[in-house]
């Protein structure tokens, strides 16, 4: 299990060094002069040239991005060109407002989920399976900013239930903010998760060794819930950690809508701005948030599932 | 006179597939009595399989009973609430079923499926799993206490048959059937849980239906045999008459093939001439009728199973030679 967690952990290292370096070149490929946007109509040429220098911009650009990996190293991910304060001291303002959005969003939808679609499989074919089906279909295909919108329009302004933009403070407060944006990027995923669990459920339900527990008698709702469950989650474990990647993004929006500090709204601001290290501040962190999370999901998956762990 | 425990009476099974109805089993018909040890065998895909999962109702959701009863102690099953079911299965009635590699939950350690099945029990957690390792050293497992944390996959095929044994004798049913348990075994893993099997069933009293489509174990093992071929029953009768006696010729083919002796086995059943009649589109006549090489006339009729001497049971026209057509 030790050796597998180091595994797994240099994978998620290697990976996070291959998506900066992409980012890296990426940001670099933007058509425009980044130091003129940047300084705008305040653009002198000694401006300019300190600026140049400050961000390494007349370094060869593999110097540039060894320059930028040595200051990772050393957790100095460089300063606002603006304000002049720590990038990471930035980024870590607004992450934890992001990480709750996420974290709370994915637990009330792999809970909701999961439920529905051991019920849907657990009555396959029935009038409840057909129901939860179309109720996950639609809630698929709803996209997060229309439910965000909609969800903001109604339950906000409408009946003013809930609070429409903002964080709050302390911890019911916070919560109370969070039910709006937690539910617009959920949503989709309760139906997601709900037909992938009925598929999986599904198939375990058909294997041998369900039918061995049948026949000593055990209840249909251990069996169901522990016995066929244990092995049904598993690929939803895995879908859930790859699918932060996915929440991230719709957070992006999330955030916009409810005007929501976190790692979206920072972003956005700072692509428009032409704030380089904010950026890559921004992305390396939510790229590691996307790794760690698939990292996580597999060892998840290896305390679940015994097969993996010696096989690893 | 001897106390039935299980009747098995006109059983007829079919499959629903895209192809029509799979007429799995026809007219099954056979007793288990108590304490007695009784074999089902036949070739591949005959529906000996089908046949025990019909007896606890643990079946594929395609599956449809179309005529007979399953009585057990008098009750019969297919009728029976899902509670009563419930109640016999792994209680009064267990199954060692098929497929030793398939037949554990990979993600649960052996220990705590041993635990969960006693749920019968009043027993602690503790006491429970002494039980459950207490049973694993009477199937010979050893060291069997470290054991029970272990996975199914860390377990041998054998070792994975003999712990589905263990389980299904952890009840101490009335009846214990056991569906090809050795069938995944070398020959030398095979005797053994065969002489197991026999020890238990002395200890515990119990009668066991045991499947097999190896002539040689079922001569070792069994007071009496069923003989099933393409879904029904050929012949039954005592192991010493269907041996020495045969009086179906599909019966005695596969005694010229397989000689009945347990250390020389012949691996895969006796090839015998011609195909396995189609079972969603079944021929007129004998269903053995395309590979007998006795046919006659007679036999575009289908033969019933008839009783010939006392216990022995068999379906063929041969039989039946002095009386008028
Ligand atoms: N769920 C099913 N649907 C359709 N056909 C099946 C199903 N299960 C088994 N069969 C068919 O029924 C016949 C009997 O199978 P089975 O009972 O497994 O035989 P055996 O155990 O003697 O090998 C075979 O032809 C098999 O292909
Ligand atoms: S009834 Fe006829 S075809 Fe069938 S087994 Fe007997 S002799 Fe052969
Ligand atoms: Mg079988």
């Amino acid at each position: 299990m030790l050796q597998f967690t180091l595994k797994r952990f240099a994978l998620a290292a290697l990976i996070l060094v291959v998506a900066v370096t992409i980012m890296f070149l990426m940001i670099r490929a933007v058509p425009g002069d980044p130091v003129s946007i940047m300084l705008g109509p305040r653009a002198t040429p000694e401006l300019k040239a300190r600026l140049i220098a400050e961000m390494a911009l007349d370094q060869s650009i593999p110097k540039q991005l060894l320059l930028y990996f040595g200051g990772l190293l050393r957790g100095d991910l460089g300063v606002d060109v603006f304000s002049g304060r720590e990038v990471t001291t930035i980024v870590f303002e607004q992450l934890p407002h992001t990480l709750k959005l996420i974290f709370s969003a994915i637990t009330w939808s792999a809970i909701l989920g999961i439920a529905l679609g051991c019920f849907a499989a657990a009555h396959p074919n029935t009038w409840i399976d057909r129901v939860a089906a179309t109720v996950s279909v639609s809630f698929i295909a709803a996209p997060a900013f229309v439910v965000a919108l909609l969800s903001l329009l109604i339950f906000a302004v409408q009946l003013q239930w809930f609070p429409a933009i903002g964080v709050g403070e302390g911890f019911w407060d916070t919560a109370w903010h969070l039910v709006l944006p937690s539910l617009a990027i959920g949503l989709s995923w309760v139906g997601y998760i709900a037909r992938l669990v009925r598929a999986s459920m599904l198939e375990v339900m058909g294997e041998s060794h369900i039918r061995t527990a049948r026949a000593f008698g055990l209840s249909e709702r251990r069996i169901i819930g522990i016995y066929a469950l244990r092995i049904a989650i598993l690929p939803v474990v895995t879908v859930i950690g790859v699918g932060m990647g996915f929440l991230l993004s719709s957070a992006v929006f999330t955030e916009i809508v409810f005007a929501r500090p976190g790692l979206g709204k920072l972003v956005i601001d700072s692509i428009t701005t032409r704030n380089y290290p904010i950026v890559m501040g921004a992305v390396l962190v939510s790229t590691g948030l996307f790794v760690i999370s698939t990292a996580l999901a597999d060892l998840i998956n290896a305390l679940l599932d015994p097969r993996a762990r010696t096989n690893a | 006179m001897t106390e039935k425990l299980l009747e098995i009476d006109d059983l007829s099974v079919d499959y629903e597939t895209a192809r029509g109805d799979l007429k799995a089993l026809r007219n099954i018909t056979f007793d288990v009595n108590k304490s007695e040890i009784v074999g089902i065998v036949g070739e591949s895909g005959c529906g000996k399989s089908t046949l025990i999962s019909a007896i606890l109702r643990l079946i594929a959701p395609n599956t449809r009973f179309r005529s007979g009863e399953v009585r057990f102690k008098g009750e019969d099953l297919l009728t029976a609430s899902e509670r009563k079911i419930r109640d016999l299965r792994g209680d009064d009635i267990s199954i060692v079923f098929q497929d030793p590699m398939q037949t554990h939950n990979p993600v649960i350690s052996i220990g705590q499926q041993m635990v969960d099945i006693q749920h019968r029990s009043k027993a602690n957690k503790a006491e429970k799993r002494a039980t459950a390792a207490k049973m694993l050293g009477a199937v010979g497992i050893p060291d069997p206490e470290a054991r029970l944390s272990q996975f199914p996959h860390e377990f041998s095929g054998g070792m994975r048959q003999r712990i589905a044994i263990a389980m299904a004798l952890m009840s101490e049913p009335d009846l214990l059937i056991a569906d090809e348990p050795t069938t995944a075994l070398d020959a030398t893993l095979e005797v053994q849980i065969i002489e197991r099997l026999k020890d238990l069933q002395r200890d515990f009293g119990c009668a066991i239906l045991f499947i097999s489509h190896h002539l040689g174990v079922i001569a070792e093992l069994c007071d009496r045999v069923v003989v099933m071929y393409a879904g029904a029953v050929v012949e039954s009768g005592t192991v010493r008459e269907i041996f020495h006696h045969p009086k179906h010729p599909y019966t005695r083919r596969l005694i010229e093939c397989d000689p009945g002796h347990i250390k020389e086995r012949a691996r895969v059943l006796p090839t015998i001439p011609g195909e396995v009649p189609d079972l969603a589109n079944l021929p007129t006549g004998c269903i053995f009728r395309d590979r007998c090489d006795q046919a006659f006339e007679r036999c575009a009729e289908v033969p019933p199973l008839t009783r010939l001497s006392d216990g022995q049971n068999a379906a063929c026209w041969l039989n039946h030679a002095e009386e008028p057509a």
